[in-house]
């Protein structure tokens, strides 16, 4: 908090301020050399932490977060651990108001397991490839491991992620339920097109079928012009072999699209000339329309943002100078522009971003604010290099009601009053 | 595009040491054969192709219902655990759409693979083709699609009408214009 903010450049309504302005920090009184109360029989640590007292745990072979972050940064499950009637938790969310930076650890990526997480035994899994090729190819994990290797940052996002947010009233979920579907990673592995061009394509293949090797051998149709342009087997996540829940010991990732595209524990590609119509591309993951229509392959995943910080997680002890900081992301390619408005839509300033700007990756931005004790509506609005343009609530509603499902990307908004206190809103 | 594959080095660890290959060839692929592809190709085409032999009907299929599927979805597809199966024809444009097989399903192949591959949810492809082609006529009767003795099987499945058939618009690779904000 600065103590001189009437002297700061101001850039939008009610106190936003100049994203290049560097934050002051106030010494809040360093802590004197305490020397009151030492005799000279005391030991010299008397009064040091007692971690200090003794030499402390082994190292481990694989490390874990501390266990006091383990009691309190966590994935929200649904249905909560233990509660489920199924005995397993479906899908797992992840805590954005409690992360920074871009990179979600690979423990706190989110998750949807329709049918569990299968236990694959590497050395017994294959994935054949078949269909409209030239020569069936069947290909194991140490057969993939060999190919020559590309590595991008990638987020991936649920169509279904901010789905509460079509509802008509505000939610006071914290941003793990309303944004915790969404993740970023970096993710290495072969390209689908190096494999699909050892198989040979047919004239007229133009989709693949992917399928899992999980119970319910959850598949999906992928157009082949994605196929052949950007998609990839991944191997391996932030640099180390997928974790169970993520596909192991291999999945299909199609950046920009929507997750449950990217299918988990690959073991087949079908190559057509036509989609399936799955389940998880007619039941599910289709949107409905005002006038009884539903969207069918609304595969990419628009431009969006959220603040994560402040969020109703948190409390504004006193008036001053806050860093406003979120994520944005697009499928479409790179984020080029993050808008922050503190007044709820009628005054905009440009958020710093932070470098490098990764194409279909989050970006985090940052903008500094001087909170001066009255209601206050924040706002971020993202911009990508297709030129798409993240809409209000109301404007996405207009074009496509609020029955969809899946596939909000609206202007998120936090209402913060006198006291502090911040609550998701309407504005 | 470039060469995807001229000449890679294919590396194997075998404890403690690397061992190279050269690898000249088009990749490290296997041919894969007939056993193969069909353990792994599940996946049945609106038009039929990949439906197995076997057949059932509505009234074979509701004792197998009542048996593997009512815990789960209610005795008359109403739902409970999972998802309700029957009903919500005429809700899609309403305040309340209520998405069943009946209601919005556009193909009864998706309905037959679906079963087949991933139910019951606790034991997956455990029943017999008759048994799914049986289920699938049973859901289909229990929502007016065909009669209780319509012959479920691989020419008569992709012939059935679905109501929803034509509820579906494609959005790849642009959503159509009228549902997009920015137009």
């Amino acid at each position: 908090m600065a103590n001189d903010a009437q002297n700061l450049p101001r850039v939008a309504g009610n106190g936003l301020l100049d994203r290049r302005l560097f934050m002051r920090t106030l010494a809040l009184g360093a802590a004197g050399t305490a020397t009151a109360g030492v005799s000279l029989a005391d030991p010299v640590n008397k009064g040091q932490p007692e971690w200090m007292l003794a030499p402390g745990a082994t190292t481990e072979e694989y490390g874990t977060p501390s266990h006091f972050e383990m009691a309190r940064t966590k994935r929200w499950t649904v249905p909560p651990a233990g509660q489920a009637a199924t005995g397993r938790s479906i899908a797992a969310f992840t805590p954005h108001h409690q992360l920074h930076g871009t990179m979600t650890p690979s423990g706190l990526h989110f998750e949807v397991n329709h049918h569990g997480i299968p236990d694959i035994d590497p050395d017994r899994h294959q994935l054949v490839i078949h269909g409209m090729v030239r020569q069936p190819m069947k290909f194991d994990v140490a057969a993939l491991t060999n190919y020559p290797t590309e590595t991008h940052n990638y987020f991936l996002e649920c169509s279904g992620n901010s789905g509460r947010l079509w509802a008509d009233k505000p939610t006071p979920a914290n941003l793990d339920m309303t944004h915790g579907l969404l993740s970023g990673s970096e993710w290495t592995g072969v390209p689908v097109a190096t494999l699909l061009d050892e198989a040979g394509l047919k004239k007229g293949a133009k989709w693949i079928i992917a399928e899992g090797a999980d119970s319910g051998s959850v598949s999906r149709s992928i157009p082949m012009d994605k196929a052949m342009n950007d998609s990839m087997i991944a191997l391996y996540q932030n640099g180390e072999r997928l974790r169970p829940g993520q596909g192991y010991p291999m999945r299909l990732l199609n950046p920009g699209f929507e997750g449950n595209t990217s299918i988990k524990w690959i073991r087949s590609i079908r190559v057509t000339d036509r989609p399936a119509m799955t389940r998880f591309e007619t039941r599910t993951y289709t949107d409905l329309m005002p006038d009884g229509k539903a969207l069918q392959f609304s595969l990419g995943m628009d431009v969006k943002s959220v603040i994560t910080r402040p969020s109703n997680a948190m409390v504004l002890i006193q008036k001053g100078v806050y860093e406003v900081t979120g994520i944005a992301w697009s499928g479409n390619g790179r984020i080029t522009r993050v808008e922050v408005s503190a007044d709820g839509g009628r005054s905009w300033a440009d958020a710093a971003l932070q470098g490098p700007v990764s194409p279909i990756m989050l970006t985090r931005f940052r903008i500094p604010w001087e909170w001066d004790g009255s209601p206050a509506v924040l706002q971020s609005r993202a911009y990508d290099e297709a030129g798409r343009v993240q809409p209000t609530r109301t404007d996405l509603i207009a074009a496509r009601g609020t029955h969809g499902s899946y596939h909000f990307n609206g202007i998120h908004s936090w209402g913060v009053d006198e006291k502090g206190e911040i609550a998701h809103v309407y504005a | 595009m470039f060469m995807r594959s001229a000449l890679m080095l294919g590396i194997v660890a075998v404890t403690g040491c690397l061992t190279l290959t050269a690898h000249a060839d088009n990749g490290f692929g296997e041919p894969a054969g007939a056993e193969d592809i069909a353990r792994v190709y599940l996946s049945i085409f609106p038009d039929g192709e990949n439906l197995p032999e076997g057949s059932g009907t509505a009234t074979q299929g509701k004792a197998v219902y009542e048996m593997y599927c009512a815990a789960c979805h209610g005795m008359e597809g109403e739902g409970t655990l999972a998802n309700k199966l029957v009903g919500g024809r005429g809700t899609l444009d309403g305040d309340s759409p209520d998405k069943t097989v009946g209601s919005y399903w556009p193909y009864a192949t998706t309905v037959f693979n679906y079963i087949r591959r991933s139910m019951p949810y606790t034991a997956p492809m455990s029943l017999t083709n008759a048994e799914y082609y049986a289920i699938t006529a049973f859901i289909l009767n229990k929502n007016d699609i065909i009669a209780a003795d319509h012959v479920l099987d691989k020419q008569s499945l992709p012939k059935v009408s679905m109501p929803n058939r034509n509820g579906f618009v494609n959005a790849y690779p642009d959503i159509p214009e009228e549902y997009d904000y920015m137009h």
